[in-house]
């Protein structure tokens, strides 16, 4: 039945990250690879990873999110968190990575549950303005955080290393707004590229089944989904955190990627979220395939147009409309399918010819 | 026992009392009809029996269980199901799984077996499959259960809610204004189905209804609401020729 074609449509998406990572390995192997190139490759599968995640709130659940950086705040800082601390205990770089990141997600996910207690009681532009809310509140409490560990354990403070009081062992691991120093690069386009899989395989397969078909009639329509004895909190909280622990992960390959990692409005700021529910709506709602496309081309394109200097934004900005316009205006779904109505029979006229 | 019972139930909104003392006793099997002028306060008392208001005051027994005061999830697991007069279906989802959605507390698997598609997950989607298409057929809605809801012409779109309130395996439906907007042709099978769903699913079923032929037709018992209050209960042939009721639509 339909499985069929679902089970396809989710064959090609993972068939789209694996053409792209042996397409990488391609131009790596034959010299095609740009040092600009390189560096961008574990960003590109971070952000399709929090498009992804984030569709699974805006799309999916329907509710309008703009605190997720937020959530990626809180999964880096715990996942690099746990990579300092266990720096003498795990001497094993893969498994402590491995490990942060299952931490990062458990806690962005554990933050998603208590954020979305309150605030998914609020709807539209309400829970909008209170999850951009949040997110600042994220990551202004990061910002002034001290966490230092000496023999003793940890210690905790909001003024300053001073306050910490620790013995002359003592590490500063958490310092202020100068954040966490010295992670180790362990993020690689492999493991960025297996998390991706893995983000779009729990996501995918939660769509289809019981749990999304719940999750998705609340969206089309809570009274009804009431009436049919569906929890309506139980699945808004499941969906919500779910997204918040994905972002969790996104969050800790970004601190894996750099080797110092603090919270500045640019990386966990609102431009942030905003940036990502640009790749969300700009690849469709609910449409996980779209929002990973989105966010790879609007993620190359500036970084590609970095040779055009003071016109690079305007490009991108341009591109954005036309962008839009080809993705939701009906003059252009139609001419759209007229299109491919036509590429449709000259392919039909050409097999019959052939034969 | 009654199926429903119904004591001295009110609310009110502000100042404007919308129920005020409605009682009515439903015997297992009856198909009811509650009928009244626009705004007389029908839908109210739907709401009311599905626990989307609390009662000010009042009793609601279904089966011989309370269920004043409960949560419409609670409600709709104790045995009631409805429709809406406005269709609510989910638009974006397809006419299957839309009845799949109704199967949601009938057919379990954990949100785990779904993710990473364990062995339950295979045999539960398999059988609410089955069920669901079984559903769809009284409905003759089989052919298209792979359209999208919204894409089903408004007749269809009628009967794909019925039949996911029934998915939820009720011992009581409720049905708001099923025939509203539907044409004589459509009307007339809607009268069939409504009667074959009462006589083969064991069901009691409680509807609006402005459409008088519908209601002369199929339905047993009738009460009449006006202005919130009772006036007047009773055999359907009964209570359409009451005066008052006739008043009550008409005017003086």
């Amino acid at each position: 039945m339909n499985k069929n074609k679902v089970r396809m449509q989710n064959g090609i998406t993972y068939g789209i990250v694996a053409g792209c990572w042996i397409l990488v390995q391609i131009m790596d192997k034959t010299g095609h690879m740009t040092s600009l190139l390189r560096g961008i490759l574990v960003p590109l599968c971070m952000y399709s990873i929090l498009a992804i995640s984030l569709n699974l709130t805006v799309g999916i659940l329907g509710e309008l999110s703009l605190g997720h950086a937020g959530f990626m705040c809180v999964g880096a800082f715990s996942g690099a968190f746990f990579t300092k601390c266990m720096e003498n205990v795990l001497p094993n770089l893969q498994l402590r990575f491995f490990l942060a990141i299952l931490i990062g997600a458990v806690v962005a996910g554990i933050c998603g549950i208590l954020i979305g207690i309150p605030v998914l009681r609020l709807k539209g532009d309400y829970l909008a303005i209170v999850t951009l809310a949040f997110g600042e509140i994220i990551k202004n409490l990061i910002n002034v955080m001290y966490i230092g560990l000496d023999k003793g354990g940890f210690h905790f403070s909001i003024k300053d290393t001073m306050s910490l009081g620790m013995d002359e062992t003592g590490v500063v691991i958490i310092k202020g707004a100068q954040g966490i120093t010295g992670t180790p690069k362990a993020s690689t386009f492999l493991i960025a590229t297996v998390l991706l899989l893995i983000t779009l395989f729990i996501v995918l397969n939660l769509i289809h089944s019981r749990t999304g078909r719940a999750i998705m009639s609340i969206r089309d329509n809570r009274i009804a989904a009431e009436s049919i004895g569906i929890n309506i909190t139980k699945y808004k909280l499941m969906a919500f955190s779910i997204s918040a622990a994905l972002a969790g992960v996104a969050g800790v390959l970004y601190a894996h990627n750099l080797s110092t990692l603090a919270a500045t409005p640019k990386n966990f700021g609102y431009n942030m979220s905003i940036m990502i529910l640009v790749f969300v709506v700009l690849g469709g709602l609910g449409n996980i395939r779209g929002s990973m496309i989105a966010a790879v081309v609007l993620t190359l394109l500036p970084e590609l147009l970095r040779g055009l200097n003071d016109y690079r934004m305007l490009i991108y900005a341009v591109v954005l409309i036309v962008m839009m316009l080809f993705n939701s205006s009906p003059k252009a779904i139609e001419m759209r399918s007229v299109l491919l109505e036509r590429f449709r029979k000259k392919k039909d006229t050409a097999a019959k010819e052939a034969s | 026992m009654a199926m429903l019972e119904v004591k001295n139930l009110s609310i009110s909104f502000g100042g404007l009392k919308a129920v005020d003392d409605f009682s009515v006793t439903i015997e297992k099997g009856q198909l009811y009809g509650l009928i009244g002028p626009n705004g007389a306060g029908k839908t109210t008392v739907f709401n009311l029996l599905t626990g989307v208001y609390r009662p000010d005051t009042g009793s609601i027994f279904l089966d011989g269980q309370n269920i004043t005061g409960k949560k419409t999830i609670e409600i709709n697991q104790s045995g009631i199901a409805r429709t809406f007069q406005n269709i609510r279906l989910f638009k974006e989802l397809n006419v299957l799984d839309n009845v799949k959605a109704g199967l949601h507390n009938h057919y379990k698997y954990s949100t785990i077996e779904g993710i990473f598609r364990l062995p339950g997950y295979y045999k539960v989607e398999k059988q609410m499959d089955e069920r669901a298409l079984e559903l769809l057929k009284v409905f003759d809605l089989d052919g298209e259960w792979d359209y999208k809801a919204s894409n089903l012409p408004y007749g269809k779109q009628r009967k794909l809610e019925i039949a996911r309130a029934l998915a939820t395996g009720p011992k009581f439906l409720l049905l708001d204004e099923p025939a509203a907007g539907m044409n004589p042709n459509e009307t007339a099978e809607l009268m069939e189905t409504i009667r074959f769903v009462r006589d083969n699913f064991d069901m009691t079923i409680l509807l609006i209804e402005h459409d008088m032929k519908l209601v002369s037709g199929i339905c047993e018992k009738l009460t009449v609401l006006n202005f919130g209050q009772v006036l007047t209960q009773g055999e359907t042939s009964e209570v359409l020729n009451d005066k008052r009721v006739i008043t009550a639509y008409l005017g003086e």
